[in-house]
């Protein structure tokens, strides 16, 4: 008989913690006054709000400041290797779809190292939520310009100020067709938690850029504070062509939800359901050895 | 060997069509009626077009190599003629296309199919290759029944091509009946009842994606690189069908990092690259050795450096495979030597993955990869899987994922367990995967990584991972690794049957090295030879550094395999530079042997 490895069968039970009963105890390694430190208050709000089992969450990073998150929470981790973070969490998902995979990360990871990854996950609408927490700068090799940091930039790496113009991360995923898009500030923590719980629970691939700032290396808190400001009510999160109206706004940035487009298949829905349609009852390696069979 | 076996090989045009097909649908017609073989094949350069060989050695026993010297060539254009003539051997047979070529005068009988003029008849300007396939069946005496078979089973796909086609072999089947007497042609007959036995004819992709799936491989990413793309596709094709995923990824490093995710998940997973892939992949490769995570990564190796020769065989990977992670990432490399092999050899290699949390590379190459031929039936239950140690929730003990024990190998938990949460940590780290520098845990988690690998040593002899033959007593000894086996193999029978001993061994597991294994192998030695296809040879340097022992590097650095003849003049060559004494006793043990088979 051919042993098979089948997987135990996971059910899971919508938990009531509090958000400090998802702390793991390790203690964050941010500076005082770092953003991220508001994007983790408000992640443990939500996920508490959405009484989702610890063993249940599975939450995936690359390399960076932000992406020492997964540590602190007391969930099923992977901090992965610089950039790759997309897709581990896709592997994650596809093997695993029973899991609510989360993918944190900052900046640097997802729209320099990790940008190739960026819009495969997009184009596949991979179940995951993928939170990156943007503060324009590369903290953890102590300050160097990052794919967001503004042109004229004076840094260590770029003495003289940068040369190249950032990136617009939502207008970017916007156009490559990400089915969730939003954007939330960690100093406006309420509207932060409603959005990260919105984003896990969107089917399919969710886009949530966070501005959080770095107070040791670039402290944009000042700027930030006063030109974010709410989407306005007239905007319809249902019409991609306005939310890329408001992610190209160059004098204000918008936070909130900035596009939701509900229904769309997702890869490991779609996959399963060709897998359900070839399977064959009791097909096995057998059968295809025998193919070869002269 | 021409006695025993025939090779034969058809070149021609790509762009013309079913140069490959022909080679192909003979060498079944050969497997089908009895025969074994031995095929392997060039691909164009070009995407479209372009001039293509596919050479095919068949017998009625077992061969081992592509063969030295042509018997035969079909050729089906001028070009192929010029190519392979001198291939020949003396004797040997040329038929070609009388449209489309001249051959020079030399020592072999030709046979002229007008194939143009031949297709022209029955209206069919692409169905050469089948009127081609008639008349070898012909003129080699092979039964046209299990031709007819054969061609149903290919190309019965479109039933209106079907017809066609079954009026080209008996178009080329009659053309041969009607102009050509056959005289002292080659008979090829298998022996009484082969037929009957279970053979498989596939190549070694086909032999190592069976494998995985037999392995319990339910999960493979892959991005497309010759010649490791057909793995991806066979897999695409059937791991949904049982209940596994294939995802085609963005990149190499996507693939990598997504198989660690599966893995991470639960699931047995996989990739499979060449050498510019596996470059890209290093960095996971350590990652999967920190965080301790099995995941199983083929290397085809196609001749390099960077793009190199996509299409030509090298074993120029070793190195990278060994050493190109950063800093010492505990992680083994293992090396299939046959078609046959690469479906066994996958099995363990999952296990070894499983059994000690670690990532393997397994070093194809081009040859055995795209090569078809007849291997025994495999036996899926042949070797037991071993399942990767996981924590049991109701233990009651406190989880630690990266808990420090005398094998080093630590339970795992899995995503879903209560209680089992973890970060897979890529950073230094404690007992629980909290990232942490200090000295202790560092000594201690690098010993317990490199712990793992070296019990996962002791597989070599608890599972056989090597082949030994030759004479165990002889003063040359061969060691080699990967493909270059058969034509050892083949080298060594010819320089036993001239009176030369030789031991061969080729382990399988290349990193670590066993050195239960090969210790004593060298010492017995008075010169060892190591043929392998890479420029420096890699093997003979590492072989020199672990074990402080000179050896001769025998290197094919061409993007072709050996050639039996190579391997045979390096033995007669090494044999006659030992000293005397040495000689002598290499004699006399042979003289030995041959009173004791008397």
């Amino acid at each position: 008989m051919v042993m098979t490895l089948d997987l135990p069968t996971f059910t899971y039970t919508s938990v009531n913690l509090t958000p400090n009963e998802y702390k793991s105890g390790v203690p964050p390694v941010w500076c005082p006054g770092c953003g991220d430190y508001g994007v983790l208050a408000s992640f443990l709000k939500a996920i508490a709000e959405l009484r989702i089992p610890r063993e249940q969450l599975t939450i995936v990073s690359g390399i960076g400041c932000s992406s020492r998150f997964p540590a602190f929470v007391e969930a099923y981790g992977f901090h992965g290797t610089h950039g790759r973070a997309l897709p581990i969490a896709t592997g994650i998902k596809m093997a695993r779809p029973d899991l609510i995979v989360v993918t944190v990360g900052g900046d640097g990871d997802a729209f320099s190292i990790g940008m190739g990854h960026l819009p495969h996950a997009i184009r596949r609408n991979i179940d995951i939520t993928y939170i990156v927490m943007d503060n324009e700068i590369y903290g953890l090799t102590k300050g160097q310009p990052s794919p967001t940091s503004p042109i004229g930039l004076e840094k260590k790496a770029s003495p003289y100020g940068t040369a190249e113009r950032p990136i617009n991360p939502l207008q970017l995923v916007l156009a490559a067709g990400a089915t969730w898009v939003g954007r939330g500030f960690s100093s406006k923590p309420k509207e932060l938690t409603d959005l990260i719980k919105a984003a896990i629970q969107h089917k399919g691939f969710s886009f949530l850029q966070v501005i959080s700032p770095c107070v040791t290396f670039y402290d944009t808190y000042e700027h930030f504070k006063s030109i974010t400001k709410p989407l306005p009510p007239e905007h319809d999160p249902r019409d991609r062509l306005s939310a890329l109206r408001y992610a190209m706004d160059e004098q204000n940035v918008y936070l909130g939800l900035f596009y939701e487009e509900t229904g769309a298949e997702t890869f490991d829905a779609r996959y399963a359901a060709m897998r359900a349609r070839v399977a064959k009852p009791d097909y096995g390696v057998r059968d295809i050895i025998n193919k070869y069979m002269r | 060997m021409h006695d025993q076996s025939l090779t034969l090989r058809v070149g021609g045009d790509s762009a013309a069509g079913g140069i490959v097909t022909t080679g192909e649908v003979f060498a079944r017609i050969a497997a089908y009626a009895g025969l074994e073989v031995y095929t392997t094949r060039t691909i164009p350069a070009e995407i479209k077009g372009g001039h293509v060989m596919f050479q095919a050695r068949i017998a009625p026993t077992e061969v081992w190599s592509q063969g030295d010297e042509l018997d035969m060539l079909v050729a089906f254009d001028q070009e192929s003629i010029d190519r392979y003539y001198a291939l020949i051997r003396p004797g040997g047979i040329l038929v070609y296309n009388s449209n489309d070529g001249q051959p020079p005068a030399a020592d072999y009988v030709t046979f002229a199919l007008p194939l143009n003029d031949l297709a022209k008849t029955i209206n069919f300007q692409r169905g050469r290759n089948i009127i081609t396939i008639g008349a070898l069946v012909k003129l080699f005496g092979l039964p046209p029944d299990v031709a007819i078979t054969v061609i149903e089973k290919q190309l019965g796909r479109r039933k209106d091509l079907l017809e066609q086609n079954l009026l080209a072999f008996k178009t080329g089947y009659d053309y041969v009946e009607q102009h050509i007497t056959p005289t002292a042609l080659y008979r090829l007959t298998p022996r009484p009842g082969a037929e009957k036995e279970e053979r498989l004819v596939l190549s070694g992709n086909q032999a190592l994606a069976i494998g995985a799936i037999a392995a319990g491989c339910r999960f493979f990413a892959g991005y497309p690189i010759t010649p490791a793309s057909d793995i991806m596709e066979f897999l695409a094709a059937e791991l949904p069908r049982v209940g596994g995923t294939m995802v085609q990824a963005e990149d190499e490093m996507a693939a990598l990092a997504m198989a660690l995710g599966a893995s991470y998940g639960g699931v047995r997973a996989m990739t499979a690259t060449s050498g510019p892939g596996l470059a890209l992949m290093l960095e996971l490769i350590g990652h999967a050795a920190m965080t301790e995570l099995p995941v199983v990564v083929v290397d085809v190796q196609r001749a390099g450096p960077s793009t190199g020769m996509p299409t030509k065989v090298s074993q120029g990977d070793l190195r990278m495979s060994v050493f190109g992670t950063n800093d010492d990432a505990p992680h083994i490399v293992l090396a299939p030597v046959s078609v046959e092999d690469n479906f066994y050899l996958i099995i363990h290699a999952f296990n070894i993955a499983e059994k000690y949390q670690v990532p393997v590379i397994f070093l194809s190459d081009q040859d055995m990869s795209v090569r078809v031929q007849t291997v025994p039936a495999f036996d899926p239950t042949r070797i037991p899987l071993e399942p990767r140690l996981l924590w049991d929730p109701n233990s009651g003990d406190k989880f630690q994922r990266y808990k420090d024990t005398p094998t080093g190998i630590s339970p795992m938990s899995l995503p879903g367990m209560p209680g089992g949460q973890y970060v897979a940590e890529g950073l230094e780290h404690n007992a629980e995967g909290e990232p942490n520098y200090d000295l202790y845990w560092r000594t201690t988690n690098m010993e317990k990584r490199a712990r793992k690998v070296s019990q996962a040593v002791h597989e070599v002899e608890r599972l056989t991972l090597y082949e030994r033959f030759g004479n165990a007593e002889a003063a040359i000894g061969i060691i080699g690794w990967g493909s270059t086996i058969g034509p050892v193999r083949e080298a060594v029978q010819l320089a036993e049957a001239e009176g030369i001993p030789v031991a061969v061994l080729y382990p399988k597991m290349l990193y670590p090295l066993s050195r239960a294994l090969l210790e004593d192998f060298i010492a017995k030695r008075q010169a060892i030879i190591v043929p392998e296809l890479n420029y420096v040879g890699q093997f003979a340097r590492m072989i020199q550094a672990e074990f402080g022992r000179e050896v001769i590097a025998l290197r094919q650095f061409g993007g072709i395999p050996f050639k039996t003849r190579d391997v045979y003049e390096e033995i007669k060559r090494v044999h006659a530079s030992l000293k005397p004494t040495q000689k002598t006793l290499a004699r006399k043990q042979t003289s030995t042997q041959r009173r004791a088979r008397r």
